[in-house]
């Protein structure tokens, strides 16, 4: 059925989603994580009259500014891109999916670009505790814009709170509160923004390490570094604990991503985690051969942080696609739960589904009651594999098995890497032992690129590792996606790539040079 | 307890009109963008360009927030309208889309050193965005009436091999709208407006006397256009045939005259209407007039005058029976408030959460007064403090 559904179409309106939101996410944790570095900074000049603190804090600021706006311009496509790109997808779930961005327009936006603006142009026309508080009030707002956008992103992972209407030929909102408390939605929140608090941390440590090898700005860089490692030690370390529990989730509502994640084809019990591995990218699905050149493992942990577990069977590729095992995992249908589903099975019960759904609204039409209730019996029983009916193979539901794979194992060696960097660099920092220690300066230095590199690794194993589905089982790509020709959106593809390029092109060389140039006022010694 | 008890036909009503407020409002601050069209012709100096950007640059961001909320809003309350319009009229929204992105980088990269691009390039980004923004979304809204060929069929969903409910039936995907001349009427409406709207704010905020001048001067020269071609879009509305709907089945007809139909039928949106018209004309003519306790108080009386008239034409457009996103390729395809909402569940969660609206608006304005306590002058482009 491929065939009459234009592959190019899907591919490129996907290739255009991930281009924009990772262009997005380079700029969106600093935003996250700075903005609440500053408010600290702001804090302890307010508290202490100090005007070197002041000058830290503007300092801090003025790079926060160049960040943001790029931040702001690479942002507003992501949310319209939903409806020109993926219109189908926009009424199927839109009723529960519109409200979350909406939310953050109201409570979110509005806050942070009304209190962005005093935090810029207020330092002499405000009260210092008005500035102050503005300041805050754009950390949060920048947070809370976060917290709704996350939210809606979890619902398409694991979608809740919500019920099908054949009538509409849509799903509807029945549990506003089931879908912002989602536990997928609150892990999700708390990982992704400690992860920007990371990445500023990060940041702030790097060009400060930056300014003490070249012995310029010294009180400004060692105060920074105290507040950004003291600040990114505890959100590693909280980052970590959120990964645990975003893996776990994974684990129990997204079986077929955790096993793309760990490179694992073939289930076991007590399976262990893969702490460094070759995959061979020859291999196939059912084909029997080994996964990998070359692992060492942990050995039965992932049964462990999997399912709380050491010895619970986690599926593999190719057990989720066979079906026929006693799932562990909580998200499972009541006819599931002794033994799943082949993916075959569910395809055919996906189409049972839209088939009964075809047949409720001709009823509905014609007025043949009878008729209607039973096909919306059939649809009732079958809806939880409806999004199965539009994939043409089993196969289809696989990810990409290597992009999933690397990026899951180079975010958490980074994660791991950044907790004993904040460590480090807080102790000397703190023993005025760190100036010495040059090749750590130059250490944190080139940890910037790294940081950004794990950022958007973890979301590449959040979106890839969920292919094809737009919403978990209920909807892929193929079914998803606006009915244009293939050649507007390859246009408008290399339109976003040139422009954020160019873009992003600009904002580093403003960022370097207002580095070198340093906090204005000549600065602290 | 209060948005539960509603009928949905009264929440649909109470979201167009969020909704209708939201566009109102960002019409109203498109004087950003009118202003940045204005940059050389009433900035004829480089401190003088410095003002007038600076002065733009701190309200960019509510009209840039107020038009992603207004897309997120629709998304909420109305979806299909999103799914459908944005899904379709993809080279339009695009257009739209691609000069806030240029301008949302363009204020903070402007008068940086080592910005690449050269600060000229950041003020055409700036002229672009006023350019086009202004003109594409008049003609955007001027669909509301005039109509686009799309197909909606939700059953389209059950065919595995082409399974999109909304169709677009022309192939320049939105890019037709201007071969309209009504639609291009209403757009250049828009643009002389928020450029009026833009002079007037800078006669509000700036105190630099060769400004003040030449604003004046270029207040004629922007209402006069704007007058011109706000009349042609009215006169052709209220004389064309509209999208009537029957309340009882949903059925969608032609009918002569709907939208003064509409005008007539609902007093209170002609009274808004033809005191937002008198406001704006207000607004204008107070800084000419030269009663110089309100010279530079016009913005307060046009701002509000175009969010009155605004709102009256969204009022034409989705109330009354009316279908509010005609589809001018199959009729019974076209939108209404009633058969492109969110469920009644989903607009009483946002009609509870609308009610944070007010308290937005209020720090807004709390803000933006302890910002604008005093003028944008010369001297203060010199302090050393941000500017653009």
């Amino acid at each position: 059925m491929l065939e009459h559904v234009d592959l190019s179409l899907i591919d490129w309106s996907r290739a255009q989603f991930a281009l924009t939101a990772i262009y997005h996410w380079i700029f969106v944790p600093l935003t996250l994580g700075l903005a609440f570095i500053i408010a600290i900074m702001e804090s302890i000049y307010v508290k202490t009259g100090n005007p070197e603190w002041k000058q830290i804090t503007k300092f801090w600021m003025t790079l926060f500014g160049i960040n943001f706006a790029i931040g702001v311009a690479t942002g507003i496509i992501l949310e319209f891109q939903f409806g020109t790109n993926w219109s189908n997808y926009s009424w199927f779930v839109g009723d529960i999916f519109g409200a979350p961005l909406a939310i953050e327009g109201i409570m979110a936006f509005f806050l942070e670009s009304t209190f962005i603006a005093v935090m810029f142009f207020g330092w002499n026309k405000v009260s210092k505790r008005f500035h102050l508080a503005a300041s805050w009030l754009t950390a949060i707002g920048a947070n809370l814009s976060a917290l709704w956008i996350l939210v809606a992103n979890a619902w398409m992972q694991f979608p809740v709170g919500m019920q099908f209407n054949p009538d509409t030929a849509r799903n509807e909102m029945v549990d506003f509160w089931a879908v912002l408390f989602s536990p997928v939605a609150i892990n999700k929140f708390f990982h992704t923004i400690t992860s920007g608090y990371v990445t500023a941390s990060v940041f702030v440590v790097g060009i400060s390490a930056w300014f003490l090898i070249k012995k310029r700005h010294t009180l400004l860089a060692k105060r920074s570094i105290l507040i950004a490692s003291i600040f990114g030690l505890a959100s590693s370390l909280f980052l970590a604990f959120t990964g645990d529990g975003s893996a776990y989730q994974v684990s129990q509502k997204q079986p077929m991503k955790l096993a793309a994640m760990e490179g694992l084809y073939e289930g076991k019990h007590g399976a262990g985690l893969v702490a460094f591995g070759i995959l061979d990218p020859a291999k196939k699905t059912g084909d029997g051969k080994e996964a990998f050149f070359f692992k060492i493992e942990f050995p039965k942990l992932l049964s462990f942080l999997g399912y709380r577990n050491p010895d619970a069977f986690v599926p593999g590729v190719d057990d989720i696609i066979k079906g026929g095992f006693t799932p562990g995992y909580d998200h499972v249908h009541p006819m599931e739960k002794e033994r799943t589903f082949s993916v075959e099975e569910k395809i055919r019960r996906g189409k049972l589904a839209v088939a009964a759904l075809a047949t409720y609204r001709d009823a509905k039409v014609a007025k043949v009651t009878a008729k209607s209730i039973q096909a919306m019996e059939e649809l009732r029983l079958n809806f939880p594999w409806f999004g199965y009916a539009y994939l043409n193979s089993p196969e289809s539901i696989i990810p990409n098995v290597p992009l999933t794979f690397y990026s899951f194992h180079l975010m958490v060696y980074m994660g791991t890497y950044f907790i004993l960097l904040f460590t480090v660099v807080l102790y000397l920092v703190r023993k005025e032992k760190l100036e010495q220690q040059r090749w750590l300066l130059w250490l944190s230095v080139w940890t910037i690129p790294l940081v950004y590199l794990a950022s958007e690794a973890g979301w590449v194993v959040a979106e890839v590792g969920r292919q094809p589905w737009v919403i978990q089982d209920l909807m892929p790509v193929m079914a998803a996606v606006s009915k244009i020709d293939a050649t507007s959106v390859i246009i408008t593809f290399w339109l976003f790539a040139a422009v954020f390029t160019v873009l992003l092109i600009a904002e580093m060389m403003i960022m370097i040079r207002q580095i070198k140039i340093g906090p204005k006022d000549g600065g602290t010694k | 307890m209060m948005f539960e008890s509603m009928s949905i036909e009264t929440l649909q009503a109470y979201w167009w009109i969020i909704i209708s407020i939201l566009g109102s409002t960002l019409v109203f601050l498109m004087f950003v963008q009118g202003g940045q069209t204005l940059i050389y012709t009433i900035g004829k100096t480089e401190p003088e360009r410095k003002m007038l950007v600076n002065a733009l640059g701190r309200k960019w961001e509510f009209t840039f927030t107020t038009l992603v909320t207004f897309g997120g809003a629709f998304f909420a309350s109305f979806p299909l309208f999103y799914s459908t319009s944005f899904g379709g009229a993809y080279w339009v929204w695009m257009a739209i889309l691609f000069p806030f992105i240029i301008q949302a980088v363009a204020y903070e990269f402007r008068s940086k050193p080592d910005n690449f691009l050269g600060h000229k390039t950041y003020e055409w980004f700036l002229i672009i965005n006023g350019l086009f923004g202004t003109v594409l979304i008049g003609t955007a809204v001027a669909t509301f009436f005039t109509g686009s060929a799309f197909s909606v069929d939700k059953s389209a969903l059950t065919n595995l091999l082409d399974p999109a409910i909304s169709r677009w039936q022309h192939p320049a995907h939105g890019l037709e709208a201007l071969l309209n001349w009504r639609n291009v009427a209403l757009g250049l409406a828009v643009f002389f407006l928020a450029r009026v709207l833009g002079i007037l704010y800078f006669m509000n905020t700036i105190d630099d006397e060769a400004i003040l001048t030449r604003s004046k001067r270029h207040l004629v020269f922007n209402t006069i256009p704007f007058l011109v071609f706000i009349l042609a879009f009215i006169g052709a509305l209220l004389t064309m045939p509209g999208f009537a709907v029957m309340p009882q089945d949903g059925f969608i007809y032609g009918e002569p005259y709907k939208y003064f139909h509409n005008l007539i039928q609902m007093p209170l949106v002609m009274m808004m209407f033809a005191g937002g018209v008198v406001f704006v004309l207000l607004g204008v003519a107070l800084p000419l007039l030269d009663f110089s306790k309100y010279a530079s108080s016009g913005i307060w009386y046009a701002g509000p005058g175009t969010f009155l008239t605004v709102f009256a034409l969204f009022c034409l457009a989705g109330f009354n029976n009316t279908a509010y996103y005609p589809s001018t390729f199959d009729l019974q395809s076209s939108l209404t408030i009633h058969n492109s909402s969110s469920s009644h569940y989903t607009l009483t969660v946002m009609s509870y959460v609308s009610l944070v609206v007010p308290f937005v608006f209020a720090y807004i304005w709390y803000a933006w007064k302890a910002i604008n306590s005093k003028k944008i002058d010369a001297a203060e482009m010199e302090e050393g403090g941000h500017t653009y």
